[in-house]
């Protein structure tokens, strides 16, 4: 697979590691030998556009559908195997939130509490109050579901999740549906969930909201995992980039070539063109490469080397635009 | 109010807490209960015995024996008879639509809400899910039938002279007996509604539309008792799970005759292990998709 960074690896640091996981429906292949390595205490961001495969893996780690091969370990156990240990351990919000409309918001998170075994009754109550507080619903808690608006859905699914607490997040788009200032709120929750020391899984599309709240990323394109690493280690593997503005843009080309820097190429009209070189792996100081420009008579109107950014690291993975891939 | 006053600290300490799980039964039954489609249709078990008593009160015509349903010609000289004649109305299609509707909801309808992702994912394990479900819907059968005796036998004492009853057999046993037998007539129903429940349990299992899970067990009720008229097939009478649902009859006779209650329990018996155990294959390997 090339272009993956991987981080140093190691067994028992990892919250999600996965080996080779396959989903297959039928001759469609959806998930296509991902190997994820989710590091303890991270805030992972799994990124891909619609359709690329990030929910079926969520639901294979989840243990609610069954991987066609490979293996899976979360919380350095086994999944499916160990799943009546491991996911009392995760709290989880899968492909949107889902509640009986007939029930009010408490309600609903008591029900699903008593699902866990493991889930103390004595607490129960005052446990979903302080779910509900924390996402901003305790106005709600008594209001039928089928009352509330996607936001405060999502909010509620967020709060089933944190009725325990819990070693690790999974949350399939968090912020789906919600308004700015509640994506802001959400954003500051899973702050506040890593600083504690949860361990965050959130899967998304939008990548602003990735480079926002979290450590660690991973990209999925057409069922395949094509990146993932820290923030930082993802930007690195573009290229830095020097931009020049010039009215000598024949000349730019030429002293730029020269150097090693390549391929260059203008844009615009002769008369204020602007000139982009990769850097390549020269290890030029911009002051040289001025420097050089001024030495070969190209008058410079502006200048900069431009870092490369993780949303044109993401075009170049996943492709522009609504296509779905197939 | 901070968390950490209110939240066990350590999963060790969550993990350790309680080693229960009759939370998900008791949750189970509340949130059926407390749905409006559940009490609707009791409520038109309810009305069952009322609509027959009623009837039967205003027609100024007396029936001869033998005409109408079973039982329908004694009703007027005895009230206690409203019961076990609406239960004999009730059996071939209302309880098994009711329990259709319920054992079909049991796994599609949590499918259909997206509850059942969240349910898996808690927690819940899926045989236990399973058992929970099966033991909300056996519950409904206990309640619907019971329903049915309790109004039967209130508008029946309402419109009707009440006094010791005389049984198919020709014997007369006291008022009290024969409460006691409508209650064995409500177990004898109860029981013979666990296979049917067991059969909307699997189909429920195969399907996120959780209308195709009722009407597909519903369907298959109504089959069974249409095979169970054809005489071609009497080889296969015994073995069909609504064979049974109108011979408690013989819980109205004199001794007491309970073979068709062990006969029945033991069909029934059959169809809950069978289509538990399909229930079961299906569900444990099933791909949560929805």
């Amino acid at each position: 697979m090339t272009g993956t960074v991987t981080t140093a690896s190691q067994g028992d640091g990892l919250a999600i590691e996965t080996r080779g996981l396959t989903k297959k429906f039928g001759s469609q292949t959806a998930v296509n030998g991902i190997d994820l390595m989710v590091p303890r205490g991270s805030v992972f961001g799994f990124l891909g556009p619609n359709g690329s495969g990030k929910t079926t893996s969520i639901r294979m780690l989840l243990g609610l559908t069954q991987a066609t091969s490979g293996t899976i370990s979360v919380l350095g156990q086994p999944m499916p195997a160990r799943l009546r240990e491991v996911l009392p351990r995760v709290g989880a919000l899968v492909e949107g939130p889902a509640f009986y409309p007939f029930l009010s918001g408490a309600a609903n998170l008591r029900r699903l509490d008593t699902a866990d075994r493991f889930a103390p009754r004595g607490t129960r109550r005052a446990r979903v109050q302080g779910a509900l507080e924390r996402v901003g619903l305790s106005h709600a808690a008594d209001k039928k579901v089928h009352a509330y608006s996607l936001g405060m859905k999502q909010r509620l699914g967020i709060a089933n999740a944190l009725i325990l607490p819990r070693e690790l997040l999974v949350l399939d788009e968090p912020t789906n549906g919600l308004d700015p200032q509640g994506m802001r709120e959400v954003r500051s929750l899973v702050r506040s969930l890593a600083a504690e020391g949860t361990t965050v899984f959130v899967s998304s599309h939008l990548l602003a909201e990735v480079e926002q709240m979290c450590t660690h990323a991973a990209v999925m394109s057409a069922g395949s995992l094509v990146a993932q690493g820290t923030l930082a280690q993802l930007r690195q593997v573009g290229e830095s980039r020097v931009h020049l503005r010039t009215p000598d843009a024949a000349g730019a080309l030429r002293v730029l070539t020269h150097l090693g820097l390549g391929p260059a190429h203008a844009t615009s009209d002769a008369a204020d063109a602007v000139v982009v070189a990769p850097l390549g792996d020269t290890n030029w100081q911009p002051e040289a490469i001025v420097t050089a420009l001024v030495a070969g008579g190209v008058r410079i109107r502006g200048f900069a080397i431009v870092e490369p950014s993780l949303e044109e690291r993401f075009v170049a993975l996943t492709g522009e635009g609504f296509d779905v891939v197939q | 109010m901070s968390s950490s006053e209110i939240l066990p600290q350590t999963p060790e300490r969550v993990l350790s807490a309680r080693a229960g799980g009759w939370d998900l039964l008791g949750s189970e039954i509340s949130v059926l209960f407390r749905r409006r489609r559940t009490w609707a249709m009791l409520i038109a078990v309810a009305l069952i015995p009322i609509l027959l008593a009623v009837a039967v009160r205003l027609s100024s015509s007396t029936l001869e024996p033998g005409e109408g349903p079973p039982f329908l010609d004694r009703v007027t000289q005895n009230g206690l008879f409203v019961g076990f004649t609406a239960m004999v109305v009730a059996i071939p299609l209302f309880l098994p639509l009711t329990i259709g509707v319920v054992a079909g909801d049991t796994i599609a309808g949590e499918a259909g809400l997206g509850t059942l992702r969240y349910l898996l994912v808690a927690p819940a394990g899926r045989v236990r899910l399973l058992l929970v479900k099966y033991a909300g819907a056996a519950l409904f059968c206990l309640v619907a039938t019971l329903t049915l005796t309790v109004s039967g036998a209130f508008i029946g004492a309402a419109l009707f002279p009440v006094g010791p009853v005389t049984l198919l057999s020709g014997d007369t046993i006291s008022v009290p007996e024969s409460l006691l037998r409508s209650l064995l007539v409500a177990a004898y129903v109860t029981v013979s509604l666990l296979g049917l429940s067991m059969i909307g349990l699997f189909f429920s299992t195969l399907t996120d539309v959780p209308v195709g899970a009722m009407a597909a067990t519903i369907v298959v009720s109504v089959i069974a008792q249409i095979l169970d008229v054809i005489p071609q097939l009497d080889w296969l009478h015994p073995w069909l799970f609504s064979h049974y649902w109108l011979g408690f009859a013989d819980l109205l006779r004199q001794p007491l005759d309970l073979g068709s209650f062990g006969q029945n329990a033991i069909v029934q018996f059959c169809y809950v292990a069978v289509f538990g155990a399909l229930a079961y294959s299906r569900f444990v390997t099933r791909d949560i998709l929805s």
